[in-house]
């Protein structure tokens, strides 16, 4: 079996404080890490590759330090790496970064199954597992929980959704995008490090890619962001102290009943 | 006409799904500033619920697929029927619900008619000099608000999140057609099957369509005392949150997960027991209605996003609150809502 994951490194969202005047994120100085669902999806292929023998590749599209979350899913076990990097590539949106890494994905030889993470925490769409699937023309489940059973021919779901649990069978090749539930991703081993430091990483152009320039990065790119707004978050909250319990529970009830909850 | 708005809507248990109405009214009011019309798509395999309603809350044209193959959800299903109805029909602004499905086939149609695709919106607007749809967004763990155009490829397309607009009231004079669509059976014939479908039996789980979501974190300390949350919960009619540390410590599923890796609610009354509010836990529960919190730390994060806190032991402020809201509804001649 061969499966390909799709990684992204994000920032630590982990290390965030909040700027308490302006109710913002401080970004400065956050170390990037793989995109933590990801992790899930690099376990997953790495679980099945076990079982079922086969390899595993990741491969990210990124600023050439997306290399360090290459190494470190080499670390973890994977077989080969391929690094996406291109001045050109940069400012993509879902549609554009989708575009790029399926024709990637063409450029990788024959695959048995994708795997990506349900959403990045940095841009949190949740789209480029769908499109690359619909750009490469292959079948694909979201939200899986579970990969219940593998056979020769596909595979097994289970996927979470509002009210439960859906069941669904895709056949090779297919993408699936993960939840955090699927699994508990390893740690990276001190021989693996070792190894992940030697490792060759196979780097990737815009041009190895047959696409124009118009297809690519931010000109490529259907969306555009026109404005950016930092709402504050305080609500200026009543607090009272549990001393005052009676008083509180009131107030409380009487708001309930206004918002007509009770 | 040119500029024509389409909402693909979600039909649930053979009811027509309340984001449907959500849409349907911002569509229509974005269509009023166009000068153009709202049609509202829907598969289903039953409904029991009047088309004409939707008609009654701002379309114009309600286009449904009614098929036995559309009883299970299937993204491929709906990933050709929808991308065939917009090239057909050519759709200025498309919208559907940033919902589980809605989530899955959007993109998947945006690849397939190459446009961009603006997730999760929780604003919609049309600008006046270039009749462009402004698609507003949170980002970065909704610490940032992202205005976003689509400016040279069409349709515009948007996730919106649910709970986001409010429907329209019924008006029963407002005119529109109701049609039935038979797509091409080849349309249907697909790879991915839905084998079944299982109903989380778990006590109030939709904690997405949840009106009240009483939730708890960390601050709980054990397993055993869910039930403080439960009998809130149940006393309220409200779904169970939780934030990760306790889905992680297996206290409750990971479906009732709030947050930047579980799910995004926007109810009117969001309830925080025993949460300290990380960002990563805001993200997905700040755009709630009314927000209360209940913590012993008064210098819990989450004080700062609530309406309404009380620093004190959530053992003993739970089983009063829950005590009060009983007396109340028993006052009220026991009925809820
Ligand atoms: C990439 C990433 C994604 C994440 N995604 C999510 C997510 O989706 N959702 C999420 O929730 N978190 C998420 N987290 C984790 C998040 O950072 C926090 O660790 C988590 O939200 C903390 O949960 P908590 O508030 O229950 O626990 P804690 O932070 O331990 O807080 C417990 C709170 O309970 C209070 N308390 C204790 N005892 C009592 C009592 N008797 N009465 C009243 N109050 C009491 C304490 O004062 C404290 O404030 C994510 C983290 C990362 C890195
Ligand atoms: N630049 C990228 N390189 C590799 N994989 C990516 C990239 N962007 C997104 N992905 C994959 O797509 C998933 C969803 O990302 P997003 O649509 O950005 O929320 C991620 O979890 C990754 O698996």
């Amino acid at each position: 079996m061969r499966i390909i994951v799709l990684l992204k490194q994000v920032p630590d969202t982990d290390e965030v404080k909040m700027d308490e005047k302006t109710g913002t994120m401080i970004r400065e100085g956050l170390q990037a890490i793989i995109n933590p669902l990801d992790l899930h999806a690099l376990e997953e292929a790495l679980r099945l590759k076990e079982k079922k023998g086969g390899e595993v590749v990741a491969i990210s599209m990124g600023p050439p330090q997306t290399e360090e979350a290459l190494r470190e899913a080499l670390a973890m076990g994977i077989d080969e790496a391929y690094l996406l990097s291109d001045r050109k590539l940069a400012g993509a949106d879902t549609w554009a970064t989708s575009k790029a890494l399926s024709k990637a994905i063409e450029k990788l030889g024959k695959f048995d199954l994708i795997l990506a993470g349900e959403k990045a925490t940095d841009g949190e769409t949740g789209q480029v597992g769908p499109e690359v699937s619909a750009m490469l023309d292959i079948p694909f489940s979201t939200y899986v929980n579970r990969v219940k059973e593998v056979t020769s021919e596909g595979l097994v779901v289970s996927r979470v959704v509002e009210e439960g649990y859906e069941d669904q069978f895709l056949p090779f090749p297919c993408l699936l995008t993960v939840v955090k539930d699927i699994n508990e991703p390893r740690m990276p081993t001190l021989r693996g490090k070792i190894k992940a430091r030697r490792a060759e990483l196979k780097l990737l152009k815009a041009d190895d890619l047959e696409l124009s320039e118009s297809e690519m990065g931010l000109k490529g790119s259907p969306t555009r962001v026109v404005k950016i707004n930092y709402p504050k978050i305080s609500r200026n909250a009543k607090i009272y102290s549990v001393k005052d319990l009676n008083k509180a529970l009131d107030d409380l009830v009487d708001i309930l009943k206004k918002m007509a909850v009770i | 006409m040119d500029f024509d708005v389409l909402v693909v809507g979600e039909v649930r248990n053979s009811k027509i799904h309340s984001v449907t109405y959500e849409l349907t009214s911002k569509a229509r009011e974005l269509a009023d500033k166009l000068g153009s019309e709202v049609e509202v798509l829907l598969l289903y395999s039953r409904c029991e619920d009047e088309l004409e309603d939707l008609i009654y809350r701002g379309a114009d044209r309600v286009l449904f697929v009614k098929n036995e193959e559309l009883k299970f959800f299937n993204q491929e299903i709906w990933t050709n029927i929808v991308t065939d109805v917009a090239l057909k029909r050519q759709p200025y602004i498309m919208l559907t619900g940033a919902t589980s499905s809605g989530r899955t086939f959007f993109p998947a149609v945006a690849a397939k008619l190459n446009t961009g695709l603006t997730a999760d919106c929780t604003g919609l607007d049309i600008e006046e000099e270039t009749n462009l749809l402004l698609q507003t967004r949170p980002a970065i763990g909704g610490n940032v608000m992202a205005t976003i155009k689509t400016p040279n490829h069409r349709p515009q397309m948007a996730t919106v999140r649910p709970r986001t607009f409010r429907p329209l009231p019924k008006d029963e004079s407002r005119k529109g057609e109701i049609v039935e669509l038979k797509p091409d059976e080849s349309l249907f014939n697909v790879r991915v099957k839905t084998l079944r479908f299982e109903r989380d039996e778990s006590q109030n789980v939709n904690i997405q369509d949840a009106d009240v979501v009483v939730a708890f974190g960390k601050g709980i300390k054990k397993p055993e005392n869910v039930k403080y949350i439960s009998e809130l919960a149940e006393a309220l009619k409200a779904a169970i949150g939780a934030s990760r540390a306790a889905v992680d410590a297996k206290w409750i599923g990971y479906p009732h997960q709030v947050g930047l890796s579980g799910k995004v609610v926007s109810p009117k009354l969001y309830i925080a027991a025993g949460i300290s509010g990380a960002v990563q836990h805001i993200a997905g529960m700040q755009t709630s209605e009314y927000i209360v919190a209940i913590n012993k730390d008064p210098e819990a994060p989450i004080f700062r996003i609530a309406n309404f806190g009380i620093v004190g032991d959530l053992f003993e402020v739970i089983p009063e609150l829950t005590k009060r809201i009983k007396l109340e509804i028993e006052k009220s001649g026991g009925k809820n809502k």
